[in-house]
């Protein structure tokens, strides 16, 4: 890579805190606005989905990844490349299913819940389901369809973050109607 | 480290929620206000948590010109990756903050378009500065206009008590 670029790249990183302290911020607000935390992971994993379709442009046309056939190379890019990128962390990918169509994403450190503590009457509130959401979406844009969901969350006692990906199908690209 | 669109597309969705939850609760004519405030409310949370650190290493300041000075130098690189164009002051405790490329009107057209979206934009970021004041013990009512995309002019009216 040429200098350049690497430059670019610096110059676009932003505090961290300020996106950590923003999501905080947001979720708090949402379980002021529902009070009850299944609603609250569904506004988050919408808008997480809302943010993914709009930021996978972002990663193709800066990442120079080209498309992916394979569910295993998709996990090696999501993983290695993408997280690395917007998160600046980079998970293992395990716990393939026989078929192939099954991973984890196992997450050392979290870097949204970074001051972060779960108070008790909120223990079924997935504070990080954004995440799910934005996978979700951006995949969908790529033409995959995939369940996501958190299985393990240090915030929750375990000792590590755990994200699983199931993958569904894959999409028919449908010419919008009325497109010749 | 994270990655600034992600900032960005997240402060969309934030102000998207908050302006389509408070429509769909029918309070339209207290609307505007409300979404404003909760935003702003976000905010200064937010600006309170960041100046925490900011300043962590840094020599007391003189007086309140020195602190604005760090608002518009340290803390607005740390949140916008740039300084403040241009501080002005009437030296009786009113400070106005111009800056000619606001990270979170540079993805709107220039034109005037959607210059009346703009305020809702700036809420959050209004906030922002209020709570990092606030934790350098200044009170204070900080408002933003723009008149031409993407540049705004933040205004910081320090509350004498």
């Amino acid at each position: 890579m040429s200098r350049q670029s690497n430059r670019t790249t610096d110059s676009k990183k932003m505090n961290a805190e300020l996106f950590t302290l923003t999501y905080g911020a947001l979720v708090t607000q949402l379980c002021k606005d529902y009070e009850n935390d299944e609603e609250v992971n569904k506004q988050l994993d919408k808008m997480g989905y809302n943010i993914g379709v709009r930021l996978i442009e972002d990663f193709l046309a800066r990442s120079s990844v080209g498309r992916r056939q394979d569910f295993r190379e998709t996990a090696d890019v999501i993983a290695k490349v993408a997280f690395k990128m917007y998160l600046g962390i980079t998970p293992s990918v395990t716990n393939w299913s026989p078929a192939g169509d099954e991973f984890s994403l196992i997450l050392e450190s979290n870097p949204l819940v970074d001051f972060v503590e779960l108070p008790d009457n909120h223990s079924s509130l997935v504070y990080s389901n954004l995440l799910c959401g934005v996978l979700r979406g951006a995949l969908e844009m790529v033409q995959m369809a995939v369940d996501v969901k958190f299985s393990q969350d240090t915030l929750r006692g375990d000792n590590v973050t755990e994200i699983r990906m199931k993958f569904i199908k894959r999409m028919e690209e449908n010419l919008p109607a009325g497109d010749e | 480290m994270a990655d600034d669109v992600l900032f960005e597309f997240l402060h969309m969705e934030m102000v998207y929620h908050i302006y389509k939850d408070q429509a769909s609760r029918g309070e339209m004519d207290k609307d505007r206000a409300t979404c404003v405030s909760t935003l702003e409310g976000m905010g200064f949370r937010v600006g309170q948590g960041l100046i925490e650190r900011f300043t962590k290493d840094s020599p007391s300041f003189k007086d309140d010109l020195d602190v604005m000075k760090f608002i518009c130098k340290d803390f607005w690189i740390n949140v916008f990756r740039k300084q403040i164009d241009n501080l002005r002051t009437n030296h009786q405790g009113t400070y106005v903050l111009q800056d000619n490329k606001f990270a979170l009107l540079t993805q709107f057209s220039n034109g005037k378009q959607y210059l009346e979206e703009a305020p809702k934009y700036l809420a959050y970021s209004c906030g922002l500065v209020r709570g990092a004041l606030s934790n350098l013990g200044m009170d204070c009512v900080v408002t933003a206009e723009v008149s031409l995309m993407p540049s705004c002019k933040f205004q910081v009216v320090i509350q004498k008590i």
